[in-house]
């Protein structure tokens, strides 16, 4: 075939986009194909196609499309924690003249896809997952506002997450750093496909994230049960309504700068070119006005969970629910006004500088306000160390560290002797594994038997704890003293012997919280087989407070039979103290919305549309839009999105569930 | 206040002895003054980090499921003054941390000249402050001393005690500029000018290198910064000077194209015009400087006739390439005037002679400048030239 | 749907509802359509930002005063302002239930946005003819991406538009689509409100500058 012909078929891409020459991709490809064809062999030997097509892809139950975020953080957390395995082994050997076994080609990509993998497809899945969840049963609704909306977010997720992968066995990923700043992301300095699966990875994903923030903002504040006022609704609910409007808030300035940026790369217009009046300087403001809500985003949640786990576990009301609420209104609000901190050293002057710095500070006094809560929350209570409450505690400890030299890198003088430096990269970690990641597995732990009808297998959890907590103190404890010796990110080979040592103590933390992933699949698996012993038919194992817990465990598609009537903070520990009864005559049909396949389509056809953007594939892009905008445009030809569930099924399962309760007693 | 440091410093000093805290320990003024904010703002933080965390551990223990002793009020949830506590005590940090922050950043601002070269002594106001111009190169340094004529790559010197005036841009893409030992970092961008005032206290050899990641080379974009007494930094320019080779604009278009671990480089005599023609980015023959492209457009452009003088872009660091649904790549060729007017560069802040310490009575308060729209935007001051 | 829940007038507390009616179809979607709304005009406040931080960076080149036929823009100011005021009488028929002239007069908004659409091709068109291109000049990419982001939401709202007169025209004026056409009702005179942004930010100010 002639090469013009093969331009337009493939566009750039031909046989040498594929990394064959690099040995540790091809072994990652030929394993990660091997697992692949495994899984799909299985599937199709058990015939599990159409269930899986039915009941999962399909679904729009809010509850199930929870699960599936959770399943895809945890299978990226793997891919972004290969990665940081290889950094960290790389740094511990590359000294004395020695380059590793990276070369910068492949180094580059590697910390730049753990950034982008850890934060949007780890940390944002399990964060939403969680949301997706447990709000619509913290708030007694049967499901969120646009269930298919919901469905349609979760697989735009997927296609970013897609993309990345793609990246690995296709061509290769930006070798920028996770921000991606221009100049150095332009086409003039990346000409190659990896800032284009960057931008498109993000922009799919980021779709579906605007979405599902528009989705649970509506749903918290239209679809409560009778009697939950605002302030009534329980800490997580609050943390998530603040969590999503920052999305909205913020995702859009993301979207708009990427477009900007990708306009640049592809037509060549001006916004962050060195020449022709272009300033990449507004890049890294507009990044960052994005950037740091993100943060918020993704932390609030977690502070959400950390309450509702403090005061079930304590057995006791939270202490100061509306501090604790106006503390979390005070920090969303104040997250849109420090975003210049990540770039003190840009040389604005000294008034700017300070403003930021300040308005950075006082972002921690609600943050300290909050942490005080839990502290007196615990004051005179009967705490039980389940694995909730233990990363709870871990969280506590860790999270005040990060949280004092995040108020350190705030204080612009030492912000210029340590920014981008590995303290830099210490203090980041230090509060989002020790806020986030201890934060979502707090609420796997916590919310597990709710959704699967037995407890997580204890043991493997707390070896996974112990491992996660000490690996993560030797991994980046060692990274503070080196911020300190002035080490700075991001680098590849080193001169200095005597900094080897904590770069190998670093990578030792790192295989212990290695360990920490294992032992908590291993967690997974052994609370499966044993799911006998450890299932929990009353819903409540916790003895706890909230809503979620009025309902069975797994809960039925409808959530609850009757809508709940709440009277209280904890509205489920007020039911429990005044004697309330279950219901068990008097059911009617239940209005549930139906499942579709229309939301993986459409996101199908958007991850082939930015397939094909990236690699210069006109027709595929245009095809795939095309078909987007028939597919979306025939979705609203379908007025009949609902249906009942009749009144017998509604009975069945009541009585199941009236059955295994009288079993349980 | 010094006793604070040493309290602070103490249990770091023994734990850690052997290695080199170089942030912590630095040798120039400017970067003491840092690390004194660092140790101080630790300091008041850990105030309330210590008891936060100590209590943490002490209620997790104390009310313990099988401590049926301690007692359990499962109802309680609110004490006013409790709350009062847990927001003011923050707050007072805050409030501490907040007034040192906004003194420390004006005074620690890298566009202030000097007060001070040393915690005790003032600057000498005989001794000119020593010029250094500093271009971040793919994937190297430029060091050019405009008073004395010469250049050097991956190598810069400077008098101990002697005041140093940086400024600093970039050829391509953003790099930092970090020196730990002398002074913070200070970003350097391409058609934009940073400044970074500092001075050197103790002669010696310590780290340079860039602080932000530029791309496939920048693991191997380091230097030496030597501290060195008059005598050795005359015979250091001397050297310098005898080194030959001389640096104009073709010799720069050569060397400013991607290399990695550049060993150094001496220049003995330098085009004197080059640090303008390489900030305003127009060291190419016939592309119009940056200073006068502003001056156009702070007219009102150049109207119609401006669509017709940009041309095909025939230099390109890596090489020529365009995007690839837009057209050719092009340039704004120069206008045909004899000299392109000559650019201004960022004013600094002028800095009161004194010696008083960060913290000292009589200190003269940086005098509150209100926010322009512009660089709160920007987070920059306004193009170099203008 | 709402219920006042009172415990103490039955003496016993009530704790769920036994009689209760779902929430009504598209009970959620007029907030949620705000919420995007809102969203958008944050992508548009960015936009302007954008324009405003280097609307003035012509690199050399032609300055608003130099490109913009004031004329023009006028004349396609009206036709998105008149657009408006007939999507005002689409909203005021379809609420007494004429689907004829509901139909009629989404056609003529379709038309007013169709103009718009094209006298802003035309000046891109003449523009860019005369080497004033999105690549010319910062300014120039933003003015190009603020206005061209607006044309582009015009256009959707022109698909869906049409998508909606088919839907009304089979359907009739059943409740789904009479949702949908307050939805796009709000789009609609959400652009009118940015292009008015533009118009005076932009053309306007522009030209003074």
């Amino acid at each position: 075939m002639s090469p013009d012909l093969l331009k337009l078929i493939f566009g750039r891409l031909g046989i040498d986009s594929l990394p064959l020459h690099e040995p540790i991709l091809v072994g990652t490809f030929v394993m990660v194909a091997l697992g692949g064809i495994t899984l799909f062999a299985g599937v199709t030997y058990f015939r599990l196609w159409g269930y899986l097509w039915r009941e999962w892809f399909t679904t729009v139950d809010h509850k199930r499309i929870g699960i599936m975020y959770m399943i895809l953080g945890i299978v990226m957390l793997l891919r972004g924690f290969a990665d940081a395995l290889m950094m960290r082994a790389q740094q511990a050997l590359a000294f004395g003249g020695s380059e590793g076994f990276l070369p910068a080609h492949h180094y580059d990509q590697v910390f730049t896809a753990h950034g982008v993998i850890m934060i949007f497809f780890v940390a944002m899945p399990l964060v939403t997952g969680l949301m997706n969840y447990v709000v619509p049963l913290q708030i007694g609704a049967r499901d969120v506002s646009f269930p298919f909306l919901n469905n349609f977010s979760f697989w735009m997720t997927v296609g970013g997450a897609v993309l990345v992968m793609a990246s690995l066995f296709i061509g290769e990923f930006a070798r920028t750093g996770w921000l991606a700043y221009p100049p150095l992301s332009n086409i003039g300095y990346s000409p190659d496909v990896g800032v284009d699966y960057y931008i498109w990875a993000l922009q799919v994903a980021g779709v579906g994230t605007t979405l599902s923030g528009i989705n649970l903002i509506c749903t918290i504040v239209k679809l409560r049960c009778p009697g939950m006022t605002m302030m009534r609704m329980p800490v997580f609910t609050w943390t998530s309504l603040c969590t999503n409007i920052l999305i909205v808030a913020s995702f859009p300035v993301l979207t708009v700068v990427l477009a900007l940026l990708s306009l640049d790369r592809y037509v060549g217009t001006n916004f962050f070119t060195n020449d022709f009046g272009g300033s990449p300087m507004m890049y890294v403001n507009l990044i960052w006005i994005w950037g740091h809500p993100e943060v918020y985003i993704l932390v609030l949640p977690a502070f959400g969970i950390f309450s509702e786990v403090t005061s079930t576990f304590s057995g006791k009301r939270l202490f100061g629910y509306t501090s604790m609420v106006y503390a979390t209104v005070v920090i969303t609000i104040l997250s849109y006004l420090v975003w210049l901190h990540h770039f003190f050293t840009m040389g604005s002057g000294a008034s700017v500088n300070s403003f930021f710095g300040i308005t950075t500070m006082i972002i921690s006094i609600p943050t300290g306000a909050k942490m005080f809560n839990w502290l007196f929350t615990m004051y005179r209570g009967r705490i039980r160390f389940e694995l909730p409450m233990m990363w709870t505690i871990a969280f506590m400890l860790t999270f005040v560290l990060g949280g004092m030299t995040g108020v350190l890198l705030a204080v612009p003088p030492a912000d210029f002797v340590l920014h981008n430096s590995l303290f830099l990269i210490a203090h980041f970690h230090n509060v989002i594994i020790g806020g986030v990641v201890f934060g979502a597995f707090a609420g796997i732990n916590y919310w597990f038997p709710k959704a699967f009808g037995f407890k997580l297998d204890p043991f493997w959890g707390k070896l996974s704890f112990w491992f996660w907590v000490t690996g993560f103190y030797l991994a980046f404890m060692p990274l503070y003293v080196l911020g300190l010796m002035g080490v700075t990110r991001r680098l590849r080979v080193f001169d200095d012997p005597s900094l080897q040592i904590w770069f190998v103590i670093a990578a030792i933390g790192a295989g212990l919280v290695f360990l920490g992933i294992l032992s908590m699949l291993m967690q997974f698996a052994v609370s499966f087989l044993k799911r006998e012993q450890l299932e929990d038919v009353t819903g409540d194992p916790w003895d706890a407070r909230t809503l979620e817990w009025a309902t069975s465990s797994p809960p039925p598609d409808y959530n609850f039979a009757f809508t709940p009537v709440v009277h209280d903070n904890d509205a489920w520990w007020d039911m429990k103290r005044r004697g309330y009864q279950r219901p068990l005559t008097g059911f009617k049909p239940i209005h549930m919305p139906s499942s579709t396949g229309t939301g993986i389509i459409l996101a199908g056809f958007a991850t082939a549309m930015g397939f094909g953007l990236i690699w210069y594939i006109w027709w595929l892009a245009a095809a795939s839009f095309i078909a987007m905008l028939v597919v979306g445009i025939g979705h609203t030809f379908n007025y009949h999105r609902d249906f009942d569930i009749p009144a017998d099924d509604v009975i069945r399962t009541e009585d199941a569930r009236t059955k295994l309760l009288a079993g349980a007693k | 206040m010094s006793r604070l440091k040493i309290l602070a410093l103490l249990p770091l000093a023994v734990a850690l002895s052997g290695c080199n805290y170089v942030v912590l320990a630095p040798a120039g003024d400017i970067a003491a003054q840092q690390r004194d904010l660092v140790i101080i703002s630790t300091v008041l933080m850990l105030l309330i980090v210590v008891p936060v965390m100590a209590l943490t551990v002490l209620f997790a223990w104390r009310y313990r499921q099988s401590n049926t002793e301690a007692r359990y009020e499962p109802e309680w949830d609110h004490s006013t003054s409790l709350e009062l506590v847990i927001w003011s005590a923050p707050l007072l940090i805050i409030v501490c941390l907040g007034a040192l922050t906004w003194m420390g950043t004006h005074l620690l601002d890298p566009y202030r000249t000097l007060g001070r070269i040393h915690a005790d002594r003032a600057v000498d106001q005989s001794k000119a402050p020593l010029e250094v111009d500093v271009v971040a190169l793919d994937w190297k340094w430029l060091f050019i001393y405009p008073d004395y004529g010469i250049a050097t790559v991956n190598d810069l010197a400077a008098p101990v005690d002697r005041p140093i005036n940086f400024r600093i841009t970039a050829s391509s893409v953003m790099n930092s500029f970090y020196i730990p030992a002398l002074a913070g970092q200070i970003y350097a961008m391409p058609g934009m000018e940073t400044k970074l005032h500092a001075v050197v206290n103790h002669a010696g050899t310590y780290k340079g290198f860039s602080a932000n990641y530029s791309g496939a080379g920048f693991s191997g974009m380091h230097f030496n910064f030597q501290g060195l007494d008059d005598k050795g930094f005359d015979a250091w320019i001397a050297s310098a000077k005898s080194a030959g080779g001389s640096l104009g604009r073709a010799e720069y278009l050569q060397l400013e194209k991607p290399s990695q671990n550049e060993p150094v480089r001496r220049y003995g005599t330098i085009d004197s015009d080059l640090y303008r023609l390489i900030l305003n980015m127009c060291v190419e023959t016939g592309k119009m400087c940056q200073s006068e492209m502003m001056a156009i457009d702070a007219k009102g452009g150049r109207g119609h006739e401006g669509l017709n003088n940009t041309l095909p872009l025939a230099y390109d660091k890596y090489a020529r390439r365009g995007t690839a649904l837009g057209p050719e790549p092009t340039f704004v060729a120069g206008t045909c005037t004899p000299e392109a007017p000559q650019g201004k560069t960022t004013a600094s802040i002028t800095a009161p002679i004194d010696t008083t310490p960060l913290l000292g009575a009589g200190l003269k308060r940086p005098t509150f400048t209100p926010l322009k729209a512009s660089s709160f935007f920007l987070g920059q001051r306004p193009k170099s030239d203008s | 749907m709402t219920v006042a829940v009172n415990p103490s007038q039955t003496g016993e507390p009530v704790f769920y509802l036994a009689d209760e009616h779902p929430h009504p179809e598209g009970y959620s979607t007029s907030l949620g359509f705000w919420i995007y709304l809102m969203s958008d005009c944050l992508i548009f406040a960015i936009l302007f930002a954008t324009f405003g931080v280097l609307g003035a960076n012509y690199a050399a080149g032609p300055a608003p005063k130099d490109l913009f036929d004031l004329d023009l823009v006028a004349v396609n100011t009206s036709m998105l302002l008149l657009s408006s005021i007939t999507y005002g009488f689409a909203m005021l028929t379809m609420q007494q239930n004429k689907i004829a002239q509901t139909q009629m007069w989404l056609a003529i908004t379709g038309l007013f946005g169709l103009a718009f659409i094209g006298i802003e091709l035309t000046e891109f068109a003449h523009m860019i003819h005369e080497g004033a291109t999105p690549q010319r000049s910062a300014f120039l990419s933003a003015f190009f991406t603020l206005v061209g982001t607006h044309g582009l939401h015009v256009s959707c709202g022109l698909i869906w538009l049409v998508t909606l007169m088919v839907q009304v025209g089979k359907f009739g004026l059943i409740e789904a689509n009479r949702r949908r056409l307050m939805c796009l009702s709000m789009f609609w005179h959400f652009l009118d409100v940015v292009w008015i942004g533009v118009f005076t930010f932009v053309y306007l100010l522009g030209v003074l500058r």
